[in-house]
């Protein structure tokens, strides 16, 4: 089946099967291999992209239902260089050590900050509830986030630009 | 530890962010799965559902007939190359594929190569085998017994499922002291076999360019260097030297010891490059890695604790059944087949002990040795806390006063164990008393008291573990006859910058910084300034790897040593650029300067460049140096930790309320990097704790070996960890520093477990095993009539 | 982790849908895909075709009209868990999305698939058994509408014909004294309950009980309701006692299996305490602002 996406704002097209993942597509057609795959039964999290803005586990999505839709990776979320503030913050907040999950994390933690940005911890732990970390016990990855809604209320310098967020 | 070198340098104490991190959060970084080659292939493995069975037929004719399919590989295959089987890390044997039997549920039985991943799934699924089921053996107290079926009938030699019998300690003093002793606990302890599930599972691509004659491996490794040598020495005759091996570990997604053994994947896809001459590429899934890959633990304990009714420790014993599945696989050092479990005896000042540990084959996978353990250290310190535990509960005496009452003081160190190991230093009283402050010890007590009172369950549990890392001295360790150095190879360039390289292998611990920070340390150059490298076996300099939290205490030395004799030439290059005697020389990081004249100096960088421009006459130019640091003595990481648990009567679910964890690893490279590793390592602690089992029932057929069962802990089920710590140097370490990697996952399981006994001691329970799950806790609440 | 090959179809129209579903043999609906794709991954389901409802437009909604909160089949559960309308009027609802696997899960899962795919494990099931709700079904001869009482005729099977689509949930709108809640507990976030109860009551003016339901979540081969339990309580005031009562009534309805999850006698106790919490709870919601 030929389909046409956009991903991280560029439009791609494609010949795959009907039954070819959507992380498939991304990291072995498109090359886009932030994305990773860490188990077989949906439940890892490392997979995770935004659909149309949403975030949810590529591996449980056929490439051809993305047809028509944007797909956003952690690739995407550096903008004309600028890393997004949720990056800064967790090199900031040691939100990472193998940096397995970390794709993952971030899409989550982007689209969550989007809906709640003045998040209490709590809200940030059922937020990245499905995606597993091993090595970090969240307790950074918490912090990260909360950094992170921190620096995306923080009010401007005037005359800065309004990119980014 | 006073810091001694400026932010900007950022040598030791200072939470440098990370090298690494750059390319992580912008999803660049380059795992196993990562890398694709031009041409290609992927292999795929199709698996055995029985847990023991002979293979009567295996037929591929379908599987062949997918279109992508190129060939299926058997063990008859590989029979005629002799790779059919291989060696264990602990000199057993291992199938590659199998020719005769299976041995284990999900064991390798034919592999799939093909031009897609796709293609390769599909034709693993299309291949058929015939079995003839043989009679299983799961338990291995059975397989123990006269007249369990021999499992391993490929060793002529054996006449039962016992691999070996090790012992350790004064069997006829600990006899003595338990005959003598007022008070003595005894306690049957279970530790079930977990897996590391690592977020990334293992995989490889070998590539054999059939021009240039040469093997290269990506490969999810923790010992890339090891792996070299054992390849060379097994594929040796097929032509393989070990020149002509090259084994790259890129970025690995967390390792935690489970990708330390060769598993049968690597060399069948390394064997399918080798005859195709096309890069081979093989990645398992989840199911296959929690099902097939190096379990941990499955160690079936029995503990005796003999004391004075004052509370005084006096002898333990310790007789143990190790399960290690159908081959030993374990990745142990050759002289410990039991790793370091006689650390048992733990933080206390126990005059006698002994440990006696039988190895048994099992229809399960091999292996034994991964999730953090320290080899057996996971295993001793569960024991031995829970026995000091049961004595102080026995006894009514307080917990926290049972062990300070026999910790080994500061003054004793070093001390020699009773088990022969000599700590090097530690101050264990000190550790429990600040996390007894920081939790507030006392107020909890009297809230328990209370509660117990109105029919509420609190339980508050303590561990108070000495870890043992850093192997190893060479005159007790090697693997496989290689002995346990690990080294560093510095090389600092004219203006001033360095690379250095390590045999070591970072899967998250931030070797990139904290090398760095090690060497910045030592010559005042600035962290960000040293380009760290790991994991190419063509550049790196030998090593044996990373696990069993070796990295800083060995690796981390040779940095030291290595950059000491940089100093020491650098300081030759002082002198000849100043004019002055080297005696008349002082130190400090990043600088020589003129005694009592400061303004007459040179700086590392005008050093380093007139190591190449100006160096004197008769030394050689270059400003580099190598180490390869045999330890003199393992270190001790220490701590203690303390867990509030409350229990819900009506569904039996244990909730971590409070969890405080004093961590002493001696001196701190990276404090926000050592305080990261305790995080992961105390829900690494939580999850044997409370969620995690992999079990079989009696046909061999294996319970937990998805997600779906094998239950990871979310950002929900994990308290919020409250560390602390103390600072107790290594003396014999030449930074102080001690390793930290695993304490967490050591110390925190019996925390937890003692804490819900605590809860329940009231009510007649005297052990929990772990996992301790709700089910398990509505049964002894209901048994002992206790409900909603 | 890899799928087996399939025919794909994605109608644009349910009409188009359920000619598909009726004529294709061995044809599986993608919905959410939620439940139907890991199974594909694990080679456990392999249909031949399979059907994408989601380029079905006007099935996704949550709105209150004519008495019935109505929830489009293909509302996502993060829709329905996002509604402030779900939130304020419908709790017992809110409660069940907002523990169905996990949040990133519920970006995909449909209602309509939650309730079709039938797997006793499910937890809307035995919400919509408490509610008393409807399911509207479309295929070739139309639409109609099943009582979810009828809905569950076993493990994964449902009253549904092979060309039917769920296109819609009905929930009546409670009337004033009313609250519900669903209580579930699981081994960790994003695993099916070892055992889940879900309860509505609603009150009369003088505090005696005048509907309830109680609907029972993986203690069986379908969703229970558990009507034994819901009779002990009408008419009477919802008292100590008559929770009791009930919550022992709809452990006696449970009819639940030893595995991994637990023993039977664990989940069967488990019903008997969630029961009773949940009527606390529900009772609470009931009088709140009273």
């Amino acid at each position: 089946m030929h389909i046409h996406l956009t991903v991280n704002g560029q439009l791609h097209e494609a010949d795959v099967e009907p039954r070819l993942l959507l992380v498939h597509l991304i990291r072995d057609v498109l090359r886009l291999t932030g994305t990773h795959i860490g188990c077989d039964t949906t439940h890892c999290g490392a997979c995770t992209v935004l659909l149309d803005g949403r975030p949810v586990k590529s591996c449980t999505v056929f490439a051809v239902q993305a047809r028509g839709r944007h797909v956003t990776t952690v690739e995407g979320l550096e903008q004309d260089g600028q890393l997004h503030p949720l990056q800064e913050a967790f090199m900031a907040e040691h939100g990472l050590q193998c940096g397995y999950c970390t794709p993952g994390m971030l899409m989550t933690g982007y689209a969550f900050l989007k809906e709640h940005p003045r998040p209490t911890e709590e809200e940030i732990r059922w937020a990245i509830s499905g995606n597993l970390c091993r090595c970090t016990g969240y307790v950074n990855i918490v912090k990260s986030i909360q950094h992170a809604a921190a620096a995306l209320a923080a009010p401007r310098p005037a005359g800065a630009s309004q990119g980014g967020a | 530890m006073a810091l001694r070198t400026s932010p900007e340098i950022g040598g030791m104490g200072h939470s440098l962010r990370r090298k690494e991190d750059p390319r992580f959060i912008r999803g660049k970084g380059t795992y196993v799965d990562d890398i694709q080659l031009p041409g290609m292939l992927y292999l795929d493995i199709a698996r055995s559902p029985y847990a023991h069975a002979r293979i009567v037929r295996i037929d591929t004719a379908r599987a062949l007939a997918v279109p992508g399919v190129l060939a299926v590989i058997t063990g008859q295959d590989l029979a005629k190359y002799n790779l059919h089987w291989m060696p264990t890390l602990m000199s057993d044997t291992q199938m590659v594929l199998p020719v005769d039997k299976v041995m284990y549920q999900a064991q390798e039985v034919a592999a799939v190569l093909a031009t897609s991943r796709y293609a390769a799934a599909d034709g693993a699924a299309a291949i058929s085998v015939e079995y003839e089921p043989l009679p299983v053996v799961v338990d291995p107290r059975k397989a123990l017994e006269p007249g369990a079926p021999v499992l391993r009938t490929d060793k002529k030699d054996r006449k039962d499922n016992r691999i070996w019998h090790w012992e350790w300690g004064d069997r006829a003093a600990t006899d003595r002291a338990m005959a003598e002793a007022e008070v003595t606990v005894t306690q049957d302890i279970y530790i079930p076999r977990i897996h590391v599930a690592s977020i990334e599972t293992c995989g490889c691509v070998a590539h054999f360019d059939k021009v240039e004659d040469r093997l290269t491996v990506w490969m999810t490794t923790q010992a890339p260097h090891a792996i070299r040598t054992v390849f060379a020495l097994v594929a040796g005759h097929v032509g393989l030297a070990e020149h002509k091996i090259r084994i790259i570990s890129p970025d690995i997604g967390g390792g935690f010891g489970g990708k330390v053994p060769v598993y049968p994947g690597y060399v069948i896809a390394v064997a399918a490059s080798v005859l195709t001459g096309k890069p081979v590429k093989w990645i398992e899934d989840r199911m296959e890695n929690l099902q097939a890959d190096s379990f941990a633990r499955d160690y079936h304990i029995t503990a005796q604790l003999a004391g004075r009714r004052d509370g005084t420790l006096t002898a333990l014993r310790i007789t143990t059944i190790a399960d290690h599945g159908y081959t030993d696989a374990a990745a142990n050092p050759s002289k410990f087949p039991a790793g370091l479990f006689h650390v048992c005896t733990g933080s206390y000042d126990l005059r006698a002990a002994h440990v006696a540990v039988d190895g048994v084959y099992t229809n399960k996978p091999p292996g034994g040795i991964a999730y953090r353990c320290s080899f057996r250290v996971t295993e001793a310190v569960h024991t031995i806390e829970r026995m000091v535990d049961l004595m102080a509960h026995e006894l009514g005496m307080d917990p926290a006063a049972l062990r300070m009452k026999n910790f080994i003081r500061p003054d004793q160190f070093p001390y020699r164990s009773a088990l022969g190991w000599e700590y090097d230093s530690g101050d264990y009283a000190a550790a429990l008393r600040k996390a007894m402050d920081r939790i507030g010890y006392a107020d909890l007590r009297r809230e328990q008291a209370e509660k117990r009172a109105r029919g509420e369950l609190m339980g508050i549990g303590i561990s108070s573990f000495t870890e043992i890392v850093g192997a190893g001295p060479s005159k007790h360790f090697d693997i496989l006859g290689l002995k346990m150095f690990d080294s560093c190879e510095i090389r600092i360039h004219p203006t001033g910058k360095a690379i250095a390289r390590f045999g070591t292998k970072s899967q998250g611990q931030g070797h990139e910084t904290t090398y760095a920070q090690i060497l910045a340390e030592e010559l005042g150059i600035p962290a960000k300034d040293i380009k760290v490298e790991e994991g190419d076996t063509d550049t790196a300099p030998y090593g044996l790897g990373t696990y069993a939290s070796r990295s800083t205490p060995v690796a981390g030395a040779a940095a030291a040593v290595a950059a000491r004799k940089i100093r020491d030439k650098a300081r030759k290059i002082a002198a000849h650029l100043l004019e002055v005697a080297e005696e008349d020389l002082v130190w400090e990081p990043g600088k020589f300067s003129v005694k009592g004249a400061p303004g007459k100096a040179k700086t590392i960088q005008e050093i380093a460049f007139a190591a190449y421009t100006d160096h004197p006459q008769g030394m050689e130019a270059g400003l580099e140096a190598v180490s390869y640091y045999d330890p003199p003595n393992l270190t001790f990481p220490f701590g203690s930790y303390i867990c509030v648990v409350d229990i819900d009567k009506g569904t039996g679910q244990v909730h971590v309320r409070r969890f405080v964890a004093v961590d002493d690893c001696g001196n701190i490279i990276n404090p926000m990097i050592v305080e990261g590793q305790i995080h992961g390592g105390l829900t690494m602690g939580l999850a044997p704790a409370l969620y995690e089992e992999i079990s079989y029932d009696e046909s061999g057929n294996v319970q937990g070996g998805s997600f779906i069962d094998y239950l990871l802990p979310t950002a929900v089920e994990t308290p919020r960890w409250e560390t602390d710590k103390t600072c107790t140097p290594s003396p014999h370490h030449p930074l102080g520093a001690k390793g930290v990697g695993e304490s967490a996952t050591v110390g925190a399981p019996a925390a937890i477990a003692n804490a819900v006994v605590d809860a329940l001691w009231h009510l007649g329970v005297r052990h929990v095993d772990i996992p301790i799950t709700p089910p398990k806790v509505w049964k002894l609440l209901r048994e002992r009539g206790v409900t909603e | 982790m890899i799928p087996a090959a399939f025919d794909y179809h994605a109608p644009t129209s349910i009409s188009e849908a359920a000619g598909l579903l009726a004529s294709l043999e061995d044809a599986k609906i993608l919905s959410g895909g939620q439940s139907l794709i890991p199974l594909m991954k694990l080679r456990l389901a392999t249909p031949r075709h399979v059907v994408d409802i989601n380029g079905i437009p006007g099935l996704a909604y949550v709105v209150e009209s004519a008495g019935y909160l109505r929830i489009g089949g293909l509302t996502r559960e993060s829709h329905l868990e996002e509604s402030p309308l779900v939130r304020e009027r419908h709790p017992l609802l809110h409660d069940t999305c907002r523990v169905i696997a996990d949040p990133l899960v519920r970006n995909l899962a449909t209602v309509g698939g939650n309730l079709a795919h039938a797997d006793p494990a499910n937890d809307h099931p035995a919400t919509m058994l408490a509610l008393g709700a409807q399911v509207v079904a479309a295929g070739t001869r139309g639409e109609r509408v099943i009582p979810v009482a009828s809905f569950f005729t076993g493990p994964f099977a449902t009253a549904l014909a092979p060309d039917e689509i769920v296109v819609e949930v009905r929930v009546p709108v409670p009337p004033p004294l009313s609250g519900g809640a669903y209580l579930k507990v699981e081994r960790k976030v994003g695993d099916f309950a070892t055992a889940a109860v879900a309860v509505q009551l609603t009150l009369a003016d003088r505090g005696v009980c005048e509907r309830a339901g109680i609907g029972l979540t993986n203690v069986g081969l379908t969703p229970i309701k558990a009507e034994r339990a819901e009779a002990a309580l009408i008419g009477r005031r919802p008292d100590d006692k008559a929770i009791l009562e009930a919550a022992r009534l709809a452990a006696e309805a449970a009819r639940p299996s030893d595995d991994l999850r637990g023993p039977a006698e664990y989940k069967r106790d488990l019903i008997r305490v969630l029961t009773a919490r949940a009527l606390r709870r529900a009772l609470e919601r009931a009088t709140a602002g009273r």
